[in-house]
């Protein structure tokens, strides 16, 4: 194997980042051609800016969407399953020790009658 | 002897005794001053990481070392008045002790350069830096140790280290109750590993790993040796934050400084290189190995996807990024745990080695990405004074050298190509795929959805309008940076680098136990 050959070959087909960069990069040209054969006599600056429902925003509003509120229909889709992992980060070191100690008495019970030897 | 041929024939011991020495003398040199201090910090950092890039060609040149401590030659292992027995402490240098060696070397670097910014004005910084070469001491000596009472020491090294280091900014006591959490759960766990060692002495009368397994394998593996494995393998899970035991991992690397939560990641990684060598080399010969790479198997694929799903739910970025640590490590337990659960059988050598070689791969990647990942974080804190993301927002108008940094860490931990994290993905897809599709199925459904969480980060603290008006953080801190961005593009564009000269020899070093136990008990002239 020649380390800087970038092809590396799995059990099922190979990659090749290069060959990816390569294609890449002429998808960047290809979509720049096409940008610059665009309209002209485009209106500038109205692009990059912020509207709700096709008004600009109140002046002063905050246009930036906090981190708490990304992602909340799936934390909403998934509430059960994160109710659950909220009982079980409880932060308390009683509890880490806990499931610590937990894991290896099952993990010694599965070892002996089911394996291990 | 000329000082060269010095330093290539004493290369173990000097991994382990340069920033020891460095640790201790650290605070008397503060007295002549910071700089000094910190040229002096570097400068055995530096050291040490050539020291491992040595070691590493040392096993790709000459194949296994061993280095006995106090034994002329030191190749010695097996004195001949010792009754056959590996009397000294023994270090057992193989690829995957090298390769271990390496990644502890290279973040302690990249985290001491990065630390001369972003620790620049806190007190007692002497302290600071003594502890980074006390944990870089720890890690080494875990990975290059043949003698598993000594791994022990080491482990409780670099748990005191680390854990002195999570409380280095106090942040009104959270940080220290943080510290106390991963002080707690790591002397109970070192615990377990000490009950562990005399259970395996009682019976062997040895301490040397290669001796424990030859004896091991002779006389059968019998219900001691059974409580011994679970005491360990468990223990050493639940140090590299496998789920359900890696409560203390957001904890300490939340509150812990944006360098130390780096290198924090490096030693959960010792404690998982622990897990492999107990796995392949102590019990891999005796224990069934189906077993054991099966329980590797179910705790991967656990902390994949309750790493990444308890991640999107956080707004402190360091917890975030934390749990995304849990998660990937998943990964790296799926990938060797396939390996494991094949060994010995013709699907290891159809798939099985191929998948350690990825989660071998995952190692580094992780070490790389998710340092990065942590020293944007740190960079980030560092300039707006909060790890809530809440309160962030258009960092990139003025943080732009960080951005970059944190997209290239982004795009690499959530496998987009070319970058290094894509490489050891598609490596554990296709060949866990074959063992089971469920498998590959699950890890692609938690990259994309560790890509929509760093997605988020992004947006959170980088787009938007301005709201901090701050400057850039110092260069030493992108300096540190950059040097983890340049090898993450490298190990993605050209991956068989890592894998041709790291990745391979690890693998089939773990694969190969009777290698190891020759090495150190045929006497080792």
């Amino acid at each position: 194997m020649n380390p800087l050959v970038p092809t590396i070959t799995t059990p099922s087909g190979v990659w090749n980042p290069l060959v990816w960069l390569m294609v890449f990069l002429l998808s960047l040209i290809i979509a720049l051609i096409i940008y610059m054969r665009g309209e002209k006599t485009r209106k500038k600056g109205m692009q990059a800016g912020v509207f709700f429902s096709g008004d600009r925003p109140p002046e002063g509003m905050d246009a930036h969407i906090a981190a708490h509120n990304i992602g909340w229909g799936f934390m909403e889709a998934l509430r059960p399953y994160y109710r659950a992992m909220r009982k079980m980060h409880t932060g308390i070191i009683n509890d880490y020790v806990g499931w610590f100690l937990g894991i290896l008495a099952v993990m010694l019970i599965i070892f002996l009658f089911w394996g291990g030897a | 002897m000329n000082p060269w041929d010095l330093i290539m024939n004493n290369a173990p011991a000097l991994a382990i005794a340069i920033p020891l020495l460095g640790a201790f003398v650290t605070p008397l040199i503060n007295r002549a001053g910071r700089k000094a201090m910190l040229v002096w910090v570097i400068a055995v950092l530096a050291f040490t990481e050539f020291i491992a890039l040595l070691l590493v060609y040392q096993v790709n040149t000459y194949g296994i070392q061993v280095y006995v401590f106090g034994a002329n030659p030191h190749t010695l292992t097996v004195p001949p008045d010792s009754g056959g027995i590996p009397v000294r402490i023994i270090f057992t240098i193989d690829g995957m002790s090298a390769f271990t060696a390496l990644i502890s070397a290279t973040l302690g670097l990249v985290v001491g350069i990065y630390s001369v910014g972003s620790e620049k004005f806190q007190t007692a910084q002497e302290k600071f830096f003594a502890l980074l070469l006390l944990l870089v001491v720890g890690m080494m000596g875990m990975a290059l140790t043949g003698d598993i009472f000594n791994f022990f020491v080491f482990l409780e090294i670099n748990s005191l280290a680390a854990a002195a280091l999570v409380s280095y900014h106090l942040n009104k006591g959270k940080a220290v109750e943080a510290a106390f959490k991963y002080a707690v759960v790591s002397s109970i766990g070192a615990l377990m590993i000490l009950f562990a060692i005399a259970i395996l002495y009682g019976e062997y009368d040895a301490l040397n790993m290669a001796m424990i397994a030859q004896r091991m394998y002779q006389t059968g593996f019998s219900t001691y040796d059974m409580i011994a494995m679970t005491l360990i393998l468990v223990t050493l899970a639940m140090k590299c934050g496998a789920v359900p035991m890696h409560y203390w991992v957001p904890d300490g690397y939340g509150e812990a400084p944006g360098g130390t939560s780096a290198i924090l990641v490096v030693a959960s990684q010792a404690s998982l290189y622990g897990l492999f060598r107990m796995s392949f080399t102590v019990f891999g010969l005796s224990a069934n190995t189906s077993s054991l790479g099966w329980f590797m198997i179910i705790l991967g694929l656990l902390s994949m996807f309750i790493g990444v799903t308890m991640a999107f739910l956080q707004h402190d970025i360091k917890r975030l990024m934390a749990y995304h640590a849990v998660s990937q490590t998943g990964y790296m337990l799926l990938g060797v745990g396939v390996g494991l659960a094949t060994l010995g059988t013709a699907a290891f050598n159809q798939y099985g080695l191929y998948a350690m070689e990825g989660g071998i791969f995952h190692i580094i990647n992780h070490a790389l990405y998710k340092g990065l990942l942590f020293l944007t974080a740190g960079a980030i804190i560092y300039r707006v004074g909060t790890s809530d993301l809440n309160k962030m927002g258009g960092l990139a108008h003025s943080m732009k050298f960080t951005a970059v940094f944190f997209l290239i860490g982004a795009f690499a931990i959530a496998g987009i190509p070319p970058f290094n994290g894509f490489a050891s993905k598609l490596m554990i897809y296709e060949s866990v795929y074959q063992l089971n599709p469920f498998l590959a199925i699950v890890a692609a459904i938690v990259s994309m959805l560790t890509l929509a969480s760093f997605l988020k980060v992004f947006h959170s603290a980088f787009l938007g309008p301005k709201i901090y008006d701050v400057k850039e953080v110092p260069k030493s801190m992108l300096f540190a940076m950059s040097i983890l961005a340049f090898f993450i593009i490298l190990f993605g564009i050209f991956p068989n680098i890592a894998i041709h000269y790291l990745v391979a020899p690890a693998a089939h070093a773990l694969a190969n136990p009777l290698g190891y136990i020759t090495k150190v008990l045929g006497g080792g002239a």
